[in-house]
């Protein structure tokens, strides 16, 4: 029992270095996901049909195929074969980051056509731009009802992580390997790989409900506790 | 009659079908400045579509719209140029969300007009004054009454320093002892000289302040004039039968209870 606690102990550092890349990885795809997906809803809902067809075949390619095959498909497909020489890391924030933005686009697209109607006619009848319309009104409540959606991809990105052991990335689930087989105690070891990744997922989710209060508009929807009165 | 009785707003042969339906077919008329036309009819009848057609919110398919001279269907100026100049209040007045009262009347100034924020400010806080809300500008919609909502809709409109102002059944979507408030803005406006174009459904409305009533139905003007002639001895049938329908309906309006 102590030597498992030692073992733990001694592993820490090694396996929450790995944490880091892992918390690297997630940030830089959630964020290439978010820069991609805001748009891409956008496009999905305001722009003509040929870039709303453009947009679907994108999410149903990257939603259609699992996220391992995606990996290999380009780090040691597309990426090899355009010469691209790139880190694991960077290869693994891309494939999950253009995975991210086909889940965000639709969590964005969601929200943006649960914004009423009415919202969009009223910004136009002022004289607006579509554009400034989508800019000043209707993404600023999108993007608040799209916070809920956005901490279950954060949450599930995280999880997804895990995979890009399979290129070789030494983020937590591969250190916490090499560490299983070098002293062949994998509970303690993988017990702890998973204790990081709930902590981490619980973490992110926290701070995503913090944000949404945060944002919360005054008098307006029903979430937080209002619930608990019908 | 107004003294500057110029012709503000010019609606020639609009025509409108939504798939087989017909929703408006060749409506015309003018409105002078300063002058109140209010537009009533069967719901479903277009005068909604009308509206719309008038600031182009709904594309008209055939006919023109004019504002001030200035033809605004069939244009190279923007629409947005237009519109600024046309004040729309909603049914279900469409106050931005996400914005408190304050900045749902700023909010055009600042970012259609490009007026200097404090300057926003101040406007907005006339208008809303004007309306009677200084002291719920920092209130968020949901945190307003449908009455209040719909002055703060108002106030919205009349911050653009529009030349018309449009209203689509603006107490249609409000409880009974809240449309009092609303119309009391409204005719204020009308007492002041400002041009409108108001779709309602209250009659005791339309009789103190519209200078012509028009009947629409189907599509198509039936019956137009004055108040009194329009309500006392209507010239068609069926303009006769939609009258006291309507006070069977909403019984006697706000000012006549």
């Amino acid at each position: 029992m102590t030597e498992n606690f030692l073992l733990v102990y001694q592993s820490l550092p090694y396996l929450l270095k790995g944490s880091i890349i892992t918390l690297e990885l997630i940030g830089g795809a959630l964020a290439l996901g978010l820069i991609m997906g805001i748009p891409m809803a956008i496009g999905q809902v305001y722009g003509n049909k040929y870039v709303a067809n453009l947009i679907s075949f994108y999410v149903w390619f990257f939603r259609g195929l699992p996220v391992l095959v995606l990996l290999f498909l380009f780090y040691f497909g597309l990426f090899m074969f355009l010469g691209f020489n790139l880190t694991a890391l960077t290869a693994a924030i891309l494939v999950l980051g253009l995975r991210s933005a086909a889940y965000q686009s639709q969590i964005f697209r969601g929200s943006i056509q649960s914004v009423g109607e009415g919202q969009m006619m009223a910004a136009r009848s002022l004289g607006m731009s579509k554009l400034k319309a989508i800019f000043y009104i209707i993404l600023p409540q999108a993007l608040r009802i799209s916070i809920p959606g956005w901490s279950n991809e954060y949450s599930i990105i995280l999880k997804d992580s895990a995979v890009t052991y399979a290129i070789g990335l030494t983020e937590i689930l591969t250190r916490g390997n090499f560490i299983a087989t070098r002293t062949y105690q994998p509970l303690p070891i993988f017990l702890t790989c998973a204790a990081i990744f709930l902590i981490l997922t619980y973490g992110g989710v926290k701070l995503l409900n913090i944000l949404e209060k945060k944002v919360k508009i005054p008098g307006y929807g029903s979430y937080s506790n209002s619930g608990k009165e019908y | 009659m107004h003294e500057d009785n110029k012709i503000i707003l010019k609606v020639e042969e609009i025509y409108k079908r939504y798939r087989k339906e017909e929703v408006l077919r060749g409506i015309s008329f003018e409105v002078r400045k300063g002058e109140t036309k209010v537009i009533i009819g069967p719901s479903g009848s277009g005068k909604s579509t009308l509206l719309r057609c008038i600031n182009q919110l709904t594309i008209p398919d055939k006919g023109q719209v004019w504002l001030e001279g200035e033809e605004v269907t069939h244009t190279k100026k923007s629409i947005n140029q237009f519109r600024q100049k046309m004040g729309m209040v909603f049914q279900d007045f469409n106050l931005f969300d996400h914005i408190n009262a304050l900045g749902n009347v700023e909010i055009g100034l600042i970012r259609v007009k490009g007026m200097d924020k404090n300057r926003a400010r101040e406007k907005a806080m006339e208008e809303l004054k004007q309306v009677g809300l200084e002291k719920q500008a920092y209130l968020y919609p949901a945190q307003l009454s449908g009455g209040q909502k719909q002055r703060v809709s108002i106030a919205r409109a009349l911050a653009m320093n529009p030349s018309v102002m449009l209203f689509d059944e603006p107490t249609s979507a409000l409880d009974p002892e809240l449309i009092g408030e609303v119309l009391e803005v409204i005719k204020k406006l009308a007492i002041n000289g400002m041009t409108m174009v108001v779709v309602t459904h209250e009659m005791g409305f339309a009789r103190s302040v519209a200078n012509e009533v028009i009947f629409i139905e189907s599509g198509r003007i039936i019956d137009q004039g004055p108040p009194y002639k329009l309500f006392t001895n209507p010239e068609h049938e069926r303009t006769k039968k939609f009258l006291s329908k309507i006070t069977e309906l909403y019984g006697k309006s706000v000012e006549e209870r």
